[in-house]
Order: C-alpha cells, then sequence, then structure tokens
C-alpha cells in the first residue's frame, strides 16, 4: 500500500514534465514573445524598441526549446522552457508579466475559488446520491419516472440559463441576494448563495441520473434479493449494501469531475465577479500571461495527481476486492 | 433552372461515413440473431420508439442541410469574345437552405417579436408637416400580406387550421399504408384478413411494434412541418434576431451544429477509451502506467486551454494558408472539425478512467479467472468476455456526453473558443440571448427556440438510450 | 432575569432588521449613509506607474492620484487647459539655432527651440506615505528597511510610520528622466525622444549603465532638456515648434514623482510582495490609494494633505442652469472614499446600477432602449422609468474616431488609381453607418464626414462639413447617397454589378476582424450584407487579435475596421492618422490605412504646428477635400459616450479629456440610503411557497415507501 502511494508519487515527476512540455507547445504554437509584447504594451505608440526591452527584461528573448549558439548542456539551459519550468518544480511561480508575483496571487485567490467550488461540490454529491437513492428505491414507479424526467429535463439545460434565470429572478426581482461581487471573510456568504446554489442545481440532473443507474444495476444483483429474503428492509438494503457497491463508479466519477469542476467555476466567476482563480486563469489566456498560466496548469496537474492517489486509495476501503500492488 | 455542382465538406464527408457505418451494422445485424434480438426489443418499446422518431426528424434535418451545393450563376462579361465559363456562386447552400429559402432571404432590420407585424424598437422618421416621430415601422416581410383592415390571429388561425388539415392527411394516409403493408406480416396470423380488421388491430394499438404510438408521435413533427409551410414564408414564427434574421431558420440550422458536435466527438473518443481502458485494466503493470501516464497528462491540462491553444493554432493556419479557405462556410467548418477533434480528444480520459476501473473489477471474477487458467487468448477474453459487460458503460456515457456536449459548447461560445461566431448554433444564440435578457422589455425568443430545440433534443437522444441501455446490459438481460 | 429581557430584546432587533435589511446589498451594512462613492472597474489595471500607465481603465486611478502642471478645466468648452500645481499655463518661449530668444510670432522654419517654464505654487504636500517617514535624526525611516522586518509586512498598509513633504521642481524633473528610463518602458518615449532635447542621449547613458550596475540611480544623471531654475520651477526645452506639447504635459506623464518613493520600492524584498510603484501610486492628488487589491477592489481615499483647490465658478452658458455652479469656491474634493469593485459583466452592471448599489454608470446596448428614449426634436432624453427614479442622462460626442479602413497597398482596394478610388467610393455609399449606428449603438454616435470630431477644431457641421462624394444636401439635411450611385461608381469602376468586366470573375473582398464574439457575430452580418447591396461578395477572415494586428503591420489585410482615441483635443491628432509618414506597414506608426498622397502630407506638415485660427481651418478644409475623394476611410462615426448617475449623484459633467474629475462630484447619501431602502425591498414568500412545497413533496414519498413495504411482505 505505502509503496504503491510512493511509486505513484514518483510518477508525478514525468507527468509534470509531459505536462509542462505540453502547455509549453500549444502555447508558443500560438503566441510568439513578440505577440506577448504587444499585448501587455498595448496598441497605441508600441516601438519595435520596447518590444526588444520588454523581451530582454522578461528573458523571453531567448531560443524556445533548443539554444544553438551555445555548447553542451547549456544548448538545453539556456531557453525559455528550461528557464521558466525548472523553478516550477519547488513550487516558486515567478512573476506574471505586469510583474506581481504569481505564488501571492494565487495564495489569496484560491479562497474565493474554494468557496464556491467546495460547498457546491460536496452539497451536490450529497443530494445526488440521495436522489439517486430515491429513484432507485422507487423505480418502476411514477416517482422514478417524473423523477428521470425531470432529471433529463434538468441536465438539458446549458448553465448559461441557470445563471441568467438566477440572476434575473433571485436579485433583479426578487432582491434576495446580491448580483454579483465578493467580500473577504464572513461577509462573502451572501455572494456565495446564488452561485453555489445555481452550481448544484445545475448539476443535479446529470448527476442524479448517473448514480441511479449504478443504483440500479446493483439493485438487480442476487445479493440483494437474498439481503431482502433475510427480511432487511428495503431502506436497510439500500442504505447497507447497495450504497456501499455503488459507490465504487461513484468515486471514480467524483475524481473525474473535479477537472470539470474547474471550467465549470470559470464561467460562475466571471458572471459572478467573484476573484479566484477560474477568472484569473481565463484573463491569463485573454492576454497571454504565459508564466500565470504555466503556473496554474502546473498546479492543477499536481492537484489532479494527488486526486489520483486519493481515488485509488478509496477504491480498496469500499471494496476490498480491488488490491494496490 | 440553374445548374449547380456538389460541395462536400469534410465535416459532411464524416458524416456520411458515420451513417453508412451504421446502416452497415444495420444490415450485419439483421442476419445475427444475437446481435438483433435486444434492437428488436427496443422496436417494440413506446418510449423508446416515440423518441426515436423525434431523433429521426432531428437527424434527417442535419442530413439535409449536410448536403451542401453550389449554384451556378449567369454573368454578362461585356468581352463576347471570350469563352464562356461556368461560374459557380460562391455562396454555399444546403438542401435545407433551399427547402427554407423564404425564411433565409426574408430579413428584417432588427428585432421583431414571433408573429409580429410590427418591428420591436422604434424608428424616428419625419412626418407629414416634416416634424420628426417615432412609431413602430412596419415590417418588410412578416405579415406584410395583411391589410390594414385584417385579423391577424383570424389569419394565423386560418393557416394553423390548414396545418391541421393536411397534418390528418398524412398521418391518414400513413395508418393505411402500416395497415396495408406492415401490419400482416408480424402480428395476424390469419392470412386472409381484409384492409379493415388491419386498420383495427393497429388503431387499437395491439401491434407489437407501438405503431399507434409512432403515429401520433410523428403527427407532432408533422404539425411541425406544415405549420412551417404554411406559415413560413408569411411570419417570423419565432421572430427575428438583432440583425433581422429569422430566429426559427437560425435554430433550425443550428441542428446540424449540435448533431455534428454531439457525434462525431463521440466517434473519435470511443476507439482510444476503450481500448486503452480495457487494456490497461487488463494488463495493469507497465501498460496500465504509460496508458496513465498519457491519460493523467491530456485530462491534468485545464481543458479551456487546451481548447483555446488549438482553436488559436488552427487560425493561426488559417491566417497563413488564406487560399484554402476561400469562403466562410469552409473556415467555419474547419474550426468545427478542429473543435469536435480537440474535444474528443479532451474528454476520452474520462470515460478511459471508468473503464479501466471496471476491468478491474471485472477481472477479478471468478470466470474471467477460470478462463484465464484454461488459457484462453487475452484478445479472447478482453472482447467476449469483458467488453460486453462494459457496454451499459459505454452507451450511458456516450449519451451522457452527447448531451454534455452540445450544452458545453455554449460555453465555449462565451469563453470565445467554441464555433465560429458565424456559423449558427444553440451554444451561439444562447450565449447573444444572455445579453438579450438584460433588455427591458425582454428579448426571449433567442433563448426560448435555442433552449427547446435543444430540449427535444437532448431528451429524447436520453430517452432511447435508456431503452437501448435496459436491451444492452448483459445483467438487466437476464433479469 | 436581566439576562432573559437581553436575549428577547436582541432576538426581536435582529430579526427587524433582518426584515428591512437590503438582503441584496453588495457592501457591508457599517458603510451604509456614508460619504462614499461606489464605481467598478472591468479588467484589473495593469500598471499605476504613471510614466507607463496608458489606458482609460488605468487612469481612472492614475488621474486622480498623480498631478501634472495643468488639467483640463471641468466645465468650460471648448477643452481648455487650467494650471493645477503650477502657477499659470506658459506660453512657450522659441529659440533659434544659436539658442537666440525669438519674438512669439517667428517663421517656423526659424524657431529650433521652445522652451517651456514652469513654476509651481508652493506649499503643496505630497500624500502621507511612508516613503516620507523620516526618523529622529532626519534620514528616512524605512530607507534600508531589514528584510526580515518586512516579511511581515504584506501590503502598504504594514509600514506604520508615515511621512509628507513639499512638492518641488525636482520631483517634475525625476519622472521626466524616468520616461528614459529602459526598464520602465513608457509608451512615449519614442514619441518626446523627437522633441525633448537630451532625453535620447540619457537613454543611451541608461543602457550603458544598466548593463553594468543593474538598475541606475537617476538622480545621478542628468537630462540636458530639461533644468531646474530654483525649488519651484523648472524649464524643459523641446526641439522645434510643437504647441501640441503642452498637452502632454497635462497628461500623467509628466506628473511628480518622488524620488524617495522610487528609492523605497526599489529595496530588495519590496518587488516579493508586489511592493511597486506599479501598484502603489504616492502623489499630491485628491485621492490616495488605500486598498489596492486589483482581483476584487480598490479603494480611493481623500488625500489629508491635499492642497487648496476650489470649484470651478465659470463654466458653459447652461451650466449655471444646470445648477453645475452651486458649488463654486467650495475646497475640493467632495467625496470622501471612493470604492472600485471588480465587474466582468455588464449585466450585474446595469442591475447593481438601477438597484442603487453603483452611483454612475454607461449604458450597454441592452439596457438602452430601458433608459433612454427618442424625443419629438429626435433627441434623446431619459425615459420615464428612469425619470421616476431620479436617474440623470449625460451625453456628449466621445473625442474618437471609430472608422471603416481600406488598406492602401492592397492591389484591388488599395492604390491612388481611378478604379481603385471609384470601388473605395461605392463602398463608402454602401457601408450605410447611420444603419449601423441605428442598430448596433442605438443611435450614440454621429457618422462621420471627415476624420475630426465635432468639438474640435475643423469640424465644421451643416453643409460646409458635408462628405459630398458620399453625401448629398436636400432640404437642408445631409443624406446618403442612393445605392445607384454605388453602383454607378461601380460600373466605372469596371466591376458592373460586381463583376469583373475583364474576366468576368465576381468581385470578391475581404474584411479582417478579430472579433469572436456574439455580438461581433451580427456585426459581421450586418457588414456582409452591405456589401451584398453592391452584389459584392465579402469575405470575413476572423483571427485572433495578435493575428489580426500582425496582418496589420505586414499590410496584408483588406478592410478593417478600426478605432482612435485622442490624446489631446487637437485636428492634428485626428489628421495624423492619415499622414505618409506615420504609415503602420514598416513605419509602425498609427496610419493603419497606409495611406501616402504627397500633397496631403505637405499640408500636414505646414497645418500641424499651426495656431488655431482661419489660415488653419483653410488649411485643415483642403486636406479633408483631398482625403474624402481618395477615400482611404469608409468614414466610420463618432461614439456618443452617454452615461447615467442617481439623483445623489452631483455635480457631473461629461468632460472626456479631463481624468481627475472624480474631485468634483458631490454626493448625497442620505438620498442614497433612501432610495436604496425603496427599491431593495426583499421578496421573501416565494422562500416560504419553496420550503412547503418541499414538505409537501415529501408526504407521499413517505406514503408510498410504506405501501412498498407492504407489500414487499407479502
Amino acid at each position: 500500500m505505502i509503496a504503491y502511494i510512493i511509486r505513484r508519487l514518483f510518477y508525478a515527476i514525468p507527468i509534470l514534465i509531459g505536462v509542462n512540455l505540453l502547455t509549453f507547445t500549444l502555447f508558443f504554437m500560438v503566441n510568439s514573445p513578440d505577440d506577448m509584447a504587444r499585448v501587455h504594451l498595448g496598441v497605441k505608440r508600441v516601438t519595435p524598441e520596447a518590444i526588444e526591452l520588454w523581451k530582454a527584461d522578461r528573458g523571453y528573448d531567448k531560443p524556445l526549446l533548443y539554444n544553438s549558439k551555445e555548447k553542451g548542456i547549456r544548448s538545453l539551459s539556456n531557453t525559455i522552457f528550461f528557464q521558466h519550468s525548472v523553478s516550477l518544480f519547488v513550487l516558486d511561480f515567478g512573476r506574471a508579466d505586469d510583474g506581481r508575483d504569481i505564488g501571492r496571487d494565487i495564495r489569496q485567490r484560491m479562497w474565493p475559488s474554494l468557496a464556491i467550488a467546495v460547498p457546491t461540490f460536496i452539497v451536490g454529491i450529497l443530494l445526488n446520491i440521495t436522489f439517486a437513492m430515491l429513484l432507485a428505491f422507487f423505480r418502476g414507479t411514477y416517482v422514478d419516472v417524473w423523477g428521470v424526467v425531470l432529471s433529463v429535463a434538468m441536465m438539458s439545460i446549458s448553465i448559461m440559463f441557470y445563471i441568467i434565470l438566477g440572476q434575473l429572478i433571485m436579485s433583479k426581482l426578487w432582491h434576495l441576494v446580491p448580483i454579483s461581487g465578493y467580500d473577504t471573510g464572513l461577509r462573502a456568504l451572501k455572494f456565495l448563495i446564488l452561485p453555489v446554489l445555481i452550481g448544484i442545481v445545475s448539476g443535479i440532473g446529470a448527476g442524479s441520473r448517473l448514480y441511479r443507474t449504478f443504483y440500479l444495476e446493483e439493485i438487480n444483483k442476487d445479493y440483494v434479493r437474498t439481503a431482502r429474503a433475510k427480511g432487511l428492509s428495503s431502506l436497510q438494503v439500500l442504505f447497507k449494501h447497495v450504497l456501499r457497491n455503488a459507490m465504487v463508479p461513484i468515486l471514480t466519477g467524483v475524481v473525474a469531475i473535479i477537472p470539470l469542476l474547474f471550467m465549470g467555476s470559470l464561467v460562475m466567476e466571471s458572471f459572478f465577479g467573484i476573484p479566484g482563480l477560474g477568472s484569473y486563469t481565463i484573463d491569463a489566456i485573454n492576454q497571454q500571461d504565459f508564466a500565470i498560466v504555466r503556473a496554474m496548469v502546473f498546479l492543477g496537474s499536481l492537484l489532479y495527481i494527488f486526486g489520483l492517489v486519493l481515488t485509488d486509495i478509496s477504491y480498496t476501503l469500499v471494496d476490498p476486492r480491488v488490491r494496490l500492488e | 433552372m440553374l445548374d449547380f455542382t456538389f460541395k462536400i465538406l469534410v465535416t459532411d464527408a464524416l458524416l456520411y461515413i458515420l451513417v453508412t457505418a451504421i446502416i452497415i451494422f444495420i444490415v450485419y445485424a439483421r442476419k445475427h440473431e444475437h446481435l438483433s434480438a435486444p434492437w428488436r426489443q427496443i422496436k417494440n418499446k413506446k418510449l423508446a420508439m416515440s423518441s426515436f422518431v423525434i431523433l429521426l426528424f432531428f437527424v434527417i434535418t442535419g442530413f439535409l442541410d449536410s448536403i451542401h451545393i453550389r449554384q451556378e450563376i449567369k454573368i454578362d462579361t461585356e468581352s463576347k469574345t471570350q469563352q464562356q465559363v461556368v461560374q459557380y456562386s460562391s455562396e454555399v447552400l444546403s438542401l435545407l437552405d433551399l427547402l427554407l429559402t423564404k425564411l433565409r432571404v426574408q430579413t428584417e432590420k432588427t428585432y421583431s417579436a414571433p408573429f409580429a407585424i410590427h418591428s420591436f424598437t422604434k424608428e424616428v422618421t419625419d412626418d407629414q408637416q416634416g416634424k420628426p416621430k417615432l412609431y413602430y415601422p412596419r415590417l418588410k416581410y412578416g405579415g406584410a400580406h395583411l391589410q390594414a383592415q385584417d385579423s391577424r390571429i383570424y389569419d394565423i388561425g386560418k393557416r394553423l387550421l390548414w396545418a391541421l388539415f393536411w397534418t390528418l392527411l398524412v398521418i391518414v394516409l400513413c395508418i393505411l399504408l402500416v395497415a396495408k403493408f406492415v401490419v400482416s406480416k408480424n402480428d395476424n396470423k390469419n392470412e386472409k384478413t381484409n384492409l379493415n380488421t388491419k386498420l383495427k388491430t393497429v388503431l387499437s394499438g395491439n401491434t407489437s411494434t407501438p405503431w399507434l404510438t409512432i403515429l401520433l408521435v410523428m403527427s407532432i413533427p408533422v404539425f411541425f412541418i406544415a405549420s412551417l409551410v404554411e406559415l413560413g414564408p408569411f411570419y417570423h414564427i419565432m421572430g427575428t434576431d438583432q440583425v433581422g434574421n429569422d430566429v426559427l431558420y437560425k435554430t433550425i440550422k443550428s441542428i446540424r451544429t449540435g448533431l455534428l458536435i454531439g457525434t462525431l466527438t463521440t466517434l473519435i473518443i470511443l476507439p482510444f477509451a476503450i481500448i486503452f481502458g480495457i487494456t490497461a485494466g487488463y494488463f495493469r503493470g507497465w501498460v496500465d502506467d504509460l496508458i496513465q501516464y498519457i491519460y493523467t497528462t491530456l485530462s491534468s491540462i485545464p481543458s479551456v486551454l487546451l481548447i483555446a491553444a488549438a482553436i488559436l493554432s488552427l487560425e493561426v493556419y488559417m491566417t497563413n494558408n488564406p487560399q484554402s479557405f476561400t469562403t466562410l462556410i469552409d473556415r467555419s467548418d474547419t474550426r468545427l472539425l478542429f473543435l469536435v477533434m480537440i474535444l474528443g480528444v479532451m474528454s476520452w480520459t474520462g470515460l478511459c478512467r471508468l473503464l479501466r476501473a471496471e476491468t478491474m473489477k471485472i477481472r477479478e471474477l471468478d470466470y474471467i479467472q477460470a478462463a484465464n487458467s484454461l488459457g484462453v487468448r487475452h484478445r479472447k477474453i478482453m472482447s467476449r468476455h469483458i467488453f460486453p459487460n462494459l457496454m451499459h458503460i459505454v452507451l450511458i456515457t456516450v449519451v451522457l456526453d452527447f448531451s454534455g456536449l452540445v450544452l458545453a459548447e455554449a460555453v465555449l461560445s462565451y469563453i470565445g473558443v467554441g464555433v465560429d461566431p458565424t456559423m449558427d448554433s444553440w451554444g451561439n444564440m444562447i450565449n447573444g440571448a444572455r445579453l438579450e435578457m438584460a433588455r427591458e422589455p425582454l428579448v426571449w425568443w433567442n433563448l426560448t427556440a435555442a433552449f427547446v430545440f435543444m430540449f427535444i433534443l437532448v431528451l429524447a437522444a436520453n430517452i432511447f438510450s435508456d431503452a437501448v441501455r435496459d436491451a444492452l446490459d448483459p445483467r438487466l438481460r437476464k433479469a | 432575569m436581566y439576562f432573559y429581557k437581553v436575549l428577547i430584546v436582541s432576538i426581536l432587533t435582529g430579526l427587524t432588521s433582518v426584515v428591512q435589511a437590503q438582503w441584496n446589498n453588495p457592501y457591508p451594512a457599517a458603510s451604509a449613509g456614508k460619504n462614499i462613492m461606489y464605481s467598478f472597474f472591468r479588467e484589473r489595471p495593469k500598471t499605476l506607474d504613471p510614466a507607463r500607465s496608458y489606458s482609460s481603465n488605468e487612469y481612472i486611478f492614475v488621474a486622480q492620484i498623480y498631478e501634472p502642471p495643468f488639467q483640463y478645466s471641468y466645465l468650460k468648452r471648448p477643452y481648455e487647459l487650467e494650471p493645477l500645481t503650477a502657477v499659470s499655463v506658459p506660453t512657450p518661449v522659441y529659440l533659434d539655432k544659436k539658442n537666440r530668444r525669438l519674438p512669439a510670432n517667428a517663421d517656423k522654419e526659424k524657431i529650433a527651440y521652445s522652451v517651456y517654464r514652469v513654476r509651481l505654487k508652493k506649499g503643496i504636500q505630497y500624500q502621507p506615505h511612508p516613503a516620507f517617514a523620516e526618523k529622529d535624526d532626519g534620514t528616512l525611516y524605512y530607507d534600508g528597511v531589514d528584510k526580515n522586518a518586512l516579511d511581515k509586512i504584506d501590503d502598504i498598509a504594514g509600514f506604520k510610520k508615515q511621512g509628507s513633504r513639499e512638492l518641488i521642481a525636482s520631483d517634475y524633473i525625476y519622472q521626466i528622466k524616468r520616461l528614459a528610463n529602459p526598464s520602465l518602458q513608457s509608451p512615449i518615449y519614442g514619441l518626446m525622444s523627437q522633441y525633448i532635447v537630451g532625453l535620447k542621449d540619457l537613454r543611451t547613458r541608461l543602457l550603458d549603465a544598466k548593463k553594468t550596475t543593474g538598475n541606475p540611480d537617476l538622480e545621478k544623471f542628468s537630462l540636458s532638456g530639461v533644468k531646474l531654475i530654483d525649488r519651484y520651477t523648472y524649464e524643459i526645452k523641446i526641439k522645434g515648434k510643437y504647441p501640441q506639447f503642452i498637452f502632454w504635459m497635462a497628461m500623467p506623464f509628466f506628473s511628480p514623482m518622488p524620488p524617495e518613493a522610487d528609492r523605497f520600492f526599489s529595496q530588495p524584498g519590496m518587488k516579493d510582495k508586489n511592493l511597486t510603484l506599479d501598484w502603489y501610486a504616492v502623489g499630491t492628488g485628491a485621492y490616495m490609494l488605500t486598498v489596492n487589491d486589483p482581483n476584487r477592489k480598490m479603494v480611493l481615499a481623500r488625500n489629508p494633505n491635499y492642497h487648496e483647490e476650489t470649484y470651478p465658478a465659470q463654466g458653459e452658458k447652461n451650466d449655471q442652469q444646470a445648477g453645475l455652479l452651486k458649488d463654486a469656491g467650495k475646497l475640493l474634493p467632495f467625496i470622501d472614499r471612493i470604492e472600485f469593485s471588480l465587474e466582468k459583466e455588464g449585466i450585474p452592471n446595469w442591475n447593481k446600477f438601477m438597484q442603487g448599489y453603483y452611483d454612475q454608470s454607461g449604458i450597454s446596448a441592452e439596457a438602452f432602449d430601458q433608459a433612454v428614449q427618442f424625443t419629438r426634436g429626435g433627441d434623446t432624453e431619459i425615459t420615464n422609468e428612469m425619470k421616476e427614479r431620479g436617474i440623470k442622462l449625460s451625453t456628449s460626442v466621445a473625442t474618437s474616431v471609430y472608422y471603416f479602413g481600406f488598406n492602401m497597398l492592397d492591389p484591388v482596394v488599395g492604390g491612388s488609381s481611378e478604379r481603385a478610388r471609384k470601388l473605395r467610393q461605392a463602398i463608402s455609399i454602401a457601408i450605410d453607418f447611420e444603419e449601423f449606428i441605428s442598430i448596433f449603438r442605438n443611435g450614440r454616435g454621429l457618422a462621420a464626414q471627415s476624420p475630426i470630431p465635432p468639438g474640435i477644431f475643423g469640424a465644421s457641421d451643416g453643409k460646409k462639413g458635408l462628405n459630398d462624394y458620399i453625401y448629398d444636401w436636400v432640404d437642408g439635411k445631409k443624406k446618403r447617397k442612393n445605392i445607384l450611385a454605388a453602383k454607378k461608381l461601380l460600373a466605372e469602376a469596371g466591376y458592373p454589378e460586381g463583376f469583373d468586366r475583364k474576366n468576368g470573375q465576381k468581385l470578391l473582398l475581404h474584411y479582417d476582424t478579430s472579433g469572436t464574439s456574439p455580438e461581433e457575430k451580427s456585426r459581421l452580418d450586418w457588414i456582409r450584407k452591405q456589401f451584398k447591396k453592391l452584389n459584392i461578395e465579402l469575405v470575413i477572415r476572423n483571427t485572433d487579435y495578435n493575428r489580426f494586428q500582425e496582418k496589420m503591420r505586414k499590410g496584408t489585410a483588406q478592410m478593417y475596421m478600426w478605432g482612435w482615441n485622442a490624446d489631446y483635443p487637437d485636428p492634428e491628432n485626428f489628421l495624423f492618422l492619415l499622414y505618409g509618414p506615420n504609415k503602420k506597414v514598416g513605419l509602425n506608426g498609427e496610419n493603419a490605412s497606409n495611406y501616402d498622397n504627397p500633397a496631403f502630407n505637405r499640408l500636414f506638415e505646414k497645418m500641424k504646428d499651426m495656431e488655431n485660427g482661419p489660415e488653419r481651418l483653410s488649411l485643415i478644409n483642403s486636406m479633408l477635400e483631398i482625403v474624402r475623394r481618395d477615400a482611404p476611410w469608409s468614414w466610420g462615426f463618432f461614439p456618443k459616450d452617454f452615461s447615467l448617475q442617481h439623483a445623489w449623484v452631483k455635480n457631473r459633467k461629461s468632460n472626456l479629456m479631463a481624468n481627475n474629475t472624480l474631485k468634483y462630484l458631490r454626493l448625497d447619501p442620505e438620498l442614497r440610503e433612501i432610495k436604496r431602502e425603496k427599491w431593495n425591498k426583499p421578496v421573501a414568500w416565494p422562500l416560504l411557497i419553496f420550503i412547503l412545497l418541499l414538505i409537501a413533496s415529501i408526504i407521499p414519498a413517505v406514503i408510498a415507501y410504506r405501501k412498498h413495504e407492504r407489500q414487499a411482505a407479502l
């Protein structure tokens, strides 16, 4: 078990190198350092000299991957890729193109992001599991039929629609919550209600529908019938046996959702004016700030790998048949 | 009549390939009992067949919109000596465009509400005294046939009644056709029934294939088409957008985009996800490590960045090679293709993970272990024993992805890396409607039109997939 | 007993406050009723350093904090400069090559240098700032601050000691030197190095010094063109005659920078905390930046050391009537604090304004119908709904131009041949900008007749200012020429009905753009429609912004849309957009069309340095005639700025040149509190109904469960 975890953590290094190389290739396939300088210096009265200076100041005047002018190891190390990537591995994210320290910005912006993502995620999963269980329990009855119809209806609505309508009704018509914005500490609460609510509601359709199929699969198995025959109530069976076995596919799915949360909160954050990491990434892409993009990608992969290890561990916890070697 | 030439876009070609593959599968399955049995089961389910009928109409619309032509245009060259060259318009039209010519051509100046005959916004003109005055101008096409004293409601009602009449006619005809040709084969052991009794069988709903339900459901799209024919040329049924284009036309055109994104992307996902997922879960060891390395690396990059980079690099390519993309439709089509491909690359990892986990579970089951010890070849175990047990996961994920992809398109449009902005798509419509919701009075028809069509498509697809799942899941079949 | 009493009372007051409170108030309840203005910013500013900042979203902050010697008069029109920290607005002294003084009306050719002498007011103090804090012995407190001490400090508020000092002339000189600093990359260095004597030389020396010692100390370098006369006086010497230079001196580029601040922020360890001049401003202005969180919120607070400045007593003739002169003579500023929140999306922005949580707002196209209506006179006024809310509208034609341009280097639409000219003219007639303005800008704009917007010298209205290649003058009104006229021109150009007469090919033109938004899509549709009128096929080449820029620089674009925001209110700043030596291709100028007509260039050089007067006007008119005929642009439009304010905002007047206008505004916080209360009553009954529904839906589920269990038991 521990050996397995250690092995997995060692895998992280080649993955991170791969991620870095891929990000780097993708980014510089479409952006030359000249473009970055231009975006940064604005449109009015930009001279070629200013662009050269900008590049030299930030180390973007070197070759991208291979420096043919240097000998030996220097031909690889005196490049944009090397100079801008190595420090990432010790979690030094460097500076954004506007001179701000990225690490500080991330540490500051991570809280608003978490403040939305965590409650949405936890409450969402719990609600999904509960609803799915209800549907599975009442399978074949009108509750199930209408529940599925409702789920399908809800999942065929774009997140944009939920947000637009949510803001329209909750804030514009009923004046219940602020329409957008953010504040520090406990005062953030009133800003979080609407985005979290929308996040949960928009995810409930797809979630409970998917989990319902996992339950149905288990419910039709022989051991359920045996348990029922033993005289356990259907609720007991559902909670004790079915839930436990259905947890395996749910857990795999949950980890697969985490990167998607990133994308979801991205729209949410920019609609609700929440200064989180999602809007940070999007702004960086728009402003072609490679340093931030790379830092965010690196961070994302790091968390992702961590999540994977956790998933594998949780497999063994819920299903002893799976062995980690 | 002008001549024309076909123009096959890349996405068209892919769609043709997909359709051909499905037809070949159907022909093949008909000859093999174990393949066709579950599908026959679907054929006999009411809900499944109803959704299938709706889906079919969407697919036909999308397919009609995927046969593109360029019309010949007449030129009067002044130098008569030059030989007459055949020139084709650079405007590429689909068969659907030709069918909906009236809707396509009749554009207003700006917004107008559904069935409106006046513009949505006021204009200033000079009245007789030369003083400016504000008024809602009459639309150029919407209700243009109406005289001042004519009642709009009466006119619409009259046309709807006609549409109803045509619908009934078509449905009755269909019922007769079904009774005459189809029913006798399966449902009546007695060879010598007359048409009358067959009709009774159909109308009582006692056929094994639920023909009555199918025909009743069919009457909805038929009625829709009939009203389109009756009302479309005279009114903007779903209003017009900011530059006066018919919203209904835009919505119908968006069907193709939605279908292509949903289907072509999964087409790309499936082989990767299935092969990699099963191999990783089955062999474990270094194969597992390698496959995990690939998909972890890919899936840990935020998808938005991946899509943005792909779309941007495509744009770079298009800028550098302008000669290959002379028309608007070429550009938007290439972008759509690219989007579909990158969405595929991005989303196969999720399914792959699910399959790997499930394979790891199945692999531990007794009969696989037994097969293993009996020396059955790995490839056979994977394809015969493991793959069928994963089929339900694949199908469910595919259907969930289908709707998810259609919806993701809207988000991508919001960020600016979705389909081409000149292309009609529900995502573009919803995204545009975002701004209209802040208008006062509300411009609701764009959003509603996109929402309704998208909703029906996804709903139908989901219901159908449920039936497919029930029929295909080996464990559910046993029960 | 007492305890329970307190408990009950506090619960009751808590309940009533919950019922009464504005649930949707984005600000803390404690700030209600205070003299705080609430505003927003769309994107985070890139820098607040006055030597680098050059965009309007940064000027919102920069201009309130830093004070150049001059400012634009708040109320007077046409725009006029007045002294701010200076005693007066100087007139330049002209010198010949040998530095001999010339009379003011000297011939332009003879003038080798102009000298501007600026005298500052005495006693102006900087805002309190740790950079000025002194120890008992008079040395700077935070000079050489300990790295360990710095570790505990996160932002500027962490430095407990503060100080101030008087504004002196050398601070201005220091800033001018900073413009040449290669590490700062000031956007106007390129332009200024052509004028300010010795600036180029300073740059070379700084570059050398940078190579050897890293960051050079600017105080040790001299700048030959700028002289310190005495503690309060300095002189700038520029090459030749350049009357527009005084306008540049009214921009934040020429505001003072205390060397202490620069030294303070360049200490080791500061940069790691984002403590730089890019983020923390040190100025003499009416406001100072107290909270700087570009991710969320920026706060400007009243500068306690602000020098004596009073509200202007003179304005335009309508100002008295509009109540803009009520505060004349009172001390500025009026508002205590201005809080800017980050607001990216237009819809929440507008809704918050309507709820009273923002004091001012622009009008998006979507909200336009709700806010503004056209009057009988074809004019605009606020809708009744807005009137009832007490919202006021202010409009003005912006000092900017959006134009549809042709690339003059393009083989089809470019060039000076008769064919290309007629083609361009035909297209210019066909693109109906009046319709564009009414569809996409709700009438907020004026179709341009020339590059010069109204309100700038050289712009004429009525028949005199008509572009008669595109318009006719009918019954005392301008009227776009009929499409038939365009078709006739097109045929004359050799493309009858859109077909090339030579080879019978259909004419195919390209429009280059970088827009991908849905709003852009309808705009693109519209432009295609315009070309369809002439039966010309228009292909849209859509790329990302960088690629579009690159096409413009390389001159491979064919047609495009572009805009220009004036730096200063002078026709030169618009006509130079068509000046040949200012070409984009090869020369990196702002002439995006690469228009290069020798006759126009000659006239431009003559016009550029002239004083406004009849002679200049006639020169401008002949220049306009040349470009109208050549039609390198299809002219486009001048946007009109519409903005709304709530009834509690006083003294608001649109001023497109001045950026430091916040100090003139006054608020009525009590009125705001009353209105907010009225507009934001929470509607809670839907919540109750929802909860009841939820409970009701559980009951059948329980019944069904019971039934299910009983059945199973059987």
